[in-house]
């Protein structure tokens, strides 16, 4: 193997990184799907050629693929190794969510990079689409009990051959998904993406060398791991556990344990997951490479700088014991993956924190609140709003959380209500801060947000909720509160009702004029209340963020003495 | 009479000074004046102009309303906003200030307390659900009066759609309120997307007493020094509007600096037969990366002053990248060389300047090589630097860890920085379809003429052309730029149904006005121009493609365009984005957005050229590193040189403001003009 000297490889380091980030910009200039183009719920990547390993993966792509797409090279390693036909030009598609994580709503496109006839490294891009056939459009549905309900399965297969497209597998995707011309475009554009990386390659290596470059891709996962083995060694020895749940699986309401056991030797990490619950009915199970995705988020989170490659995980074991929800077997349903993976992060952060209270933030709201709004309009014609709602943002040593932010496992943001109102029939009667709504502590959390939104279609309308943290509410860290609980309620002839399972719900009938509310938790607190400075209550109250019940019952009273 | 242009930065305030007569131009350098500009901005005309009565017109960039967004030194402002919606500027578009980290929060430029709502609502399709409520109007502006707001916005749903209880609140307002700095939504930015909208109207009124104050004070003091002429103010995207206008619409000023900068490189390289040109403008902090493309800037719709705090005006496209000169150099724990984005900036800046910085920096690798003359800083700031100090800083933070002796690290220091500034040409040519070969590379700031052979080199541009006065090119492009003002009205509606009239009545609106803007000018236009585009998708699409609208304006009056003439026009702008067409798509018209320009008149370059015509001998000899060895190299001073000399690399060319480095195996020639044009020696 080539050596390769530190300015070499810092220099293509940058280049490569830049190769997937342009990926990732030419699939959201072209994608026609909002989910993509806006809340760029897709990722690009370089992949190591035996392993599957992530090299260089795009910044602006969605944070939980990072992890997950060497799981999806892998399954494409592996089926191509079965069969033995592997050529230049073969690209190979699939949205089997039990080998490649996260679930069926993510196309992954899989193509092998060749140099002078031998096979370099893997590019892949995968791209949440927005209909893959299943029981609910959008497959967001709570309560699927295997993945047949929740939407068309693909394995791994080829969709061009020796650069070749098979057109029949396309037939086949264009009629098993409701919005076939989006698929399309999304298709077009993610073609269009691995494209670009190629000839992006062609020019690096010819600049470069195969040999140099394939000596820098080496260098980068060894210091990848070096880097996390130092963060590691900076951080105690020692065993720290924590545990939270969600509030059902959207078919029994009773609660899901996720539990952590975090254990850290020198530079090495252990993240056990027993003692959290099995396999469940509902869509809230996650496969194995989701949970070892969601683990890589929640440790880039707390070591922001830390690069997108396979060489993190080296020192970290990840454990998930046999029949958990966490490493679920197919066909188990898995559409809600988000509320779990959420939850797992928020379980690393609460243990983490026992172990450096300083470096870590307070729990986010934890739930994506995926609220659909559908109906027919007069003249017949269906429509369908569909969105993610925010919260607050956990705080930390450095202060106060972030108010109505996005999820940590995405970059999302949320679209202007004037776009909604303007494109479906609903107003916003409130799209408002929600006071009292975060965790109190030293720092206080983020808040989260109230959103009531009128149906003015004269045929009514029907509403779906897929949430989480109705029952159990974002917690604080280092003595700080919980934040409060979502709740989510919908008018009915009788007032204003509440879901039976809380925080998820099928066929809510709503009739013109009546509205649905969603109050979204706030961060965690961080530190003691008692901490907190009189002047930041007495400001937090006279702004309204607070009220002064709430104010004297968390702080006391000295906040009063306080001219603002 | 003299045509005189200001750009006044952190630093220096640059002035130049366009003779009308007799072509021939002038510049002057002198200190910013703190807290109040205006004294620099006057000693700085003084330089150069005696009797203030010779200047016909005065153009002014500004940095007043960035510096105002940056440093959250605006007015306390009052917000009166619809029922259930008093948090959008809070709320934001539900975004975090970074992707990993989850630390930050955000605080509007307006308390929450000085946030009212008052009963209105108008629907997504125009249509009034709630007549405005005056009464609470009134109530509300007396109470955000009474605490003290000297500003006042009014933020109104849908107001894009059905500006008219937003019109009937302001008339409400303006009536009691005691002063002028009251606006709407509405008028500043009829656009659907109310966080944008909302966004973009209150920093306005954050800026206006600030910034109308600020003009107003310059203003005065040049009336008092007998100017009679017109002042103006460059605008972000480029154009420049009356002082007047500025006090209106201050948030149009927040990119005027490097607006002005831009139009500047773009009018010397097309002149000097360039009309591809990728500028880059080389800070303490960043590197600003523009492409003009056959003599056109880029503008791009909004842009984040920082984080949350969204201005949606048309600006002139500027990318930047944390690589300036003060950018530190460190290695990570994983053992990489990484340049940036912590920067020690201008203060303490570099280890060299000896002022409490001891981690090194970019150009502390410059000094160390010999690129700098240590004995003559630029700035005139320090009378030394100090070059041992710099070297002991590189040993230190990026020669141990990575074994390498202080040379080699230097060396290292500078080819991560050239890569990292090569990424941000490539990201704004490679990336958006130009090929780089194609295009120049002007460099102008400070340190940017140290970088330009390394430019080359690695994205494979084949010239570089450096300005005569890389210093002074905000200030000249203050005396290029056109007048022009930007309008826009989101329509919103699929391109069946488009109510061609009422498409038309807004285009006429904006002509109407843009022209009578023109007219109310005193200064001089060659021509007057009008430009036309529309936001356009196919429906269910949310990006949309700026769709150019050949429309005739005869004697002032826009003629009617048809529906097909918007199809093919969509059909050809689509094509040329994305290849190709999609089969029964809906095509819908999302926004208009017209341009009204007074083009002014242009002075000739080569006024600026020298005179002389003497070869000009090196004036020193200085050790230079390049790669792996030092090379005894020729110092030229660069203003002395006259047209048409050649000098082969390696070779420093020096003026008061800027080092230009010539490298090994390219050579520098002066044009007609007084440029220096870089390009491989063969």
């Amino acid at each position: 193997m080539a050596e390769i000297d530190p300015i070499t490889l810092a220099v293509l380091a940058g280049r490569m990184e830049q190769i997937a980030d342009e990926m990732d910009a030419t699939l959201f200039r072209a994608a026609f799907n909002p989910i993509i183009a806006e809340a760029h719920d897709a990722s690009h990547g370089l992949y190591h050629a035996s392993t599957g390993d992530t090299l260089v993966q795009g910044k602006s792509g969605l944070p939980i693929f990072v992890g997950v797409m060497a799981f999806a090279v892998k399954a494409v390693i592996d089926k191509a190794a079965a069969d033995g036909d592997l050529a230049d030009g073969d690209i190979y598609i699939f949205n089997d969510a039990h080998i490649g994580g996260t679930h069926l709503s993510d196309m992954r496109l899989v193509r092998p990079y060749y140099r002078d006839g031998k096979l370099f490294c893997y590019l892949a891009s995968v791209g949440h689409w927005h209909d893959v056939g299943g029981a609910v459009p959008g497959n967001y549905n709570p309560a699927a009990t295997d993945v047949f309900q929740e939407a068309f399965n693909l394995p791994p297969v080829k969709l061009a051959r020796a650069g070749e497209i098979n057109q029949d597998i396309i037939d086949i995707l264009l009629r098993n998904t409701r919005l076939p011309q989006s698929a399309m475009g999304d298709l077009n554009g993610q073609l269009g993406a691995l494209d670009l990386g190629i000839r992006r390659m062609d020019e690096l290596l010819d600049a470069y060398g195969a040999d140099t470059v394939r000596a820098a891709l080496d260098a980068l996962g060894d210091r990848a791991e070096a880097l996390m083995r130092a963060e590691l060694e900076g951080l105690p020895d020692g065993r720290w556990e924590a545990m939270d749940y969600l509030d059902n699986d959207g078919i029994t309401d009773e609660p899901l344990a996720i539990r952590v056991a975090l254990e850290i030797n020198g530079d090495e990490m252990v993240l056990d997951f027993a003692g959290s619950a099995p396999q469940c009915a509902g869509p809230v199970n996650i496969a194995l490479p989701t949970t070892v995705a969601a683990a890589y988020v929640a440790i880039k989170h707390v070591f922001p700088m830390l690069p997108a490659n396979a060489g993190v995980m080296r020192p970290i074991d990840v454990r998930v014991p046999e029949g958990s929800m966490l490493a679920a077997q197919f066909p188990a349903p898995t559409g809600g993956y988000t509320e779990t993976i959420l939850r797992m992060i928020d379980v690393i952060f609460s243990a983490a924190a026992q172990a450096a209270p300083d470096r870590i933030v307070a729990n986010a709201y934890g739930t994506i609140n995926a609220l659909s709004i559908a109906g027919k309009r007069s003249d017949g014609r269906p429509w369908v709003m569909f969105s993610f709602y925010g919260g607050g943002h956990g705080a930390s040593l450095e202060g106060d959380g972030l108010n109505h932010g996005n999820a940590p496992i995405s970059t999302a943001t949320i679209p202007p209500m004037e776009i909604l109102e303007s494109v479906y029939p609903v107003m916003f009667r409130q799209w408002a801060l929600r006071p009292d709504s975060a965790g109190d502590g030293m720092h206080r959390g983020g808040l989260g947000a109230i959103y009531e939104i009128e149906v003015l279609e004269e045929n009514g309308a029907e509403a779906f909720l897929f949430g989480e943290r109705g029952r159990f509410a974002p917690k604080g860290i280092a003595g700080g509160a919980n934040a409060a609980l979502n709740v989510f309620s919908y008018a009915t002839d009788e007032g204003f009702a509440h879901p039976p399972l809380v925080s998820k719900m099928r066929g809510i009938k709503l009739r013109q004029g009546q509205s649905v509310r969603l109050e979204t938790p706030g961060g965690g607190g961080y530190g003691p209340a008692a901490d907190r400075a009189a002047t930041a209550v007495a400001r937090d109250v006279a702004r309204g963020l607070m009220s002064a019940e709430h104010a004297d019952e968390a702080y006391g009273q000295a906040w009063r003495e306080v001219t603002i | 009479m003299k045509i005189v242009g200001v750009d006044v930065g952190g630093t220096f305030t640059d002035v130049f000074v366009l003779n009308e007569a007799d072509g021939t131009a002038a510049v002057a350098k002198v200190p910013t004046t703190r807290p109040d500009q205006s004294g620099g901005f006057l000693t700085g005309i003084g330089e150069q102009v005696e009797d203030l009565s010779d200047i016909s017109v005065v153009v002014h960039g500004t940095t007043a309303g960035t510096n105002a967004l940056l440093e959250r030194k605006g007015a306390k402002v009052g917000v009166i906003t619809t029922q259930g919606l008093r948090d959008v500027l809070e709320m934001r578009r539900r975004d975090r200030p970074r992707t990993w980290g989850l630390r930050g929060d955000f605080e509007p430029v307006v308390d929450r307390r000085y946030r009212l709502e008052v009963p209105e609502r108008t629907l997504a399709d125009g249509t009034i659900r709630t007549p405005v409520d005056l009464d609470a109007v009134r109530v509300a502006a007396t109470t955000l009066a009474g605490q003290g707001c000297a500003a006042i916005a009014i933020l109104f749903a849908n107001s894009y759609a059905n500006p008219a209880n937003e019109a009937l609140a302001v008339q409400a307002v303006r009536a009691i309120w005691p002063n002028e700095h009251v606006s709407c939504s509405s008028e500043i930015l009829p656009e659907i997307r109310e966080f944008e909208r909302f966004s973009t109207t209150a920093l306005n009124a954050y800026l206006q007493p600030e910034v109308s104050g600020y003009l107003d004070r310059l203003e005065t003091a040049l009336k008092q020094g007998g100017f009679g002429g017109e002042f103006m103010i460059v605008q972000s995207n480029g154009g420049v509007m009356a002082v007047d206008t500025a006090c209106k619409v201050p948030v149009r000023t927040a990119l005027s600096g490097p607006a002005a900068g831009v139009i500047a490189a773009g009018y010397i390289a097309s002149t000097a037969g360039f009309p591809d040109v990728i500028t880059g403008d080389m800070g303490g902090t960043s590197f600003d990366v523009s492409l003009i493309a056959g003599g056109q800037s880029m503008l791009s719709p909004q842009t984040s002053i920082d984080f949350g705090m969204v201005v949606r005006t048309p600006m002139i496209e500027i990318t930047t990248i944390g690589a300036g000169g003060g950018s530190i150099a460190w290695v990570d724990k994983g053992g990489l060389l990484n340049i940036g984005p912590e920067s020690a900036g201008s203060n303490p800046g570099p280890v060299a300047y000896g002022l409490g910085n001891d981690r090194p920096t970019v150009t502390d690798a410059n000094v160390v090589l010999g690129r700098i003359d240590p004995d003559n800083p630029i700035g005139g700031k320090l009378t030394r630097l100090d070059v041992e100090a710099a070297a002991r800083a590189i040993d230190a933070h990026v020669g141990a860890p990575l074994n390498l002796d202080t040379h080699q690290a230097a060396e290292a220091i500078l080819r991560v920085a050239n890569s990292r500034m090569a990424g941000a040409i490539r990201l704004v040519s490679i990336e958006r379809g130009f090929d780089p070969k194609r295009f120049a590379f002007m460099p102008f700031g400070g340190g940017g003429a140290l970088h330009a052979g390394a430019m080359l080199a690695e994205v494979g541009i084949a010239r570089a052309i450096v300005p005569r006065y890389p210093g002074v090119t905000s200030a000249m492009g203050c005396v290029i730029a056109d007048m022009r003002q930007d309008f826009v009205q989101t329509i919103n509606a699929l391109v069946d149904q488009l109510d061609t009239a009422v498409l038309t009545g807004f285009m006429q609106d904006h002509v109407d006005r843009g022209m009578a803007m023109l007219r109310a000018a005193q200064t001089t236009f060659e021509a007057r121009k009008v430009n036309f585009e529309l936001d356009m998708a196919y429906i269910g699409q949310t990006h949309t493609v700026a769709v150019p609208l050949e429309v005739t304006v005869g004697d002032g009056t826009v003629l009617p365009p048809a529906r097909a003439q918007i199809e093919a026009a969509f059909d050809a702008a689509y094509t040329a984005t994305f290849g190709r067409l999609l089969k029964n798509g809906v095509r819908r018209v999302l926004n208009l957005r017209s341009a009204v320009t007074g083009i002014r008149p242009k002075f000739d370059l080569e006024t600026l050229a020298p005179k002389g015509t003497r070869i000009a001998d090196p004036r020193a000899t200085r050790r230079v590193h390049f790669g792996d060895t030092w090379r005894d190299t020729a110092i030229y001073d660069r203003l002395a040189l006259p047209v048409g000399t050649e000098i082969t690399g390696p070779a420093i060319l020096e003026q008061p403001d800027t080092t230009v480095l010539i490298e090994p195996g390219l050579k520098g020639r002066v044009d007609r003009f007084g440029n220096t044009i870089i390009t491989g020696d063969r």
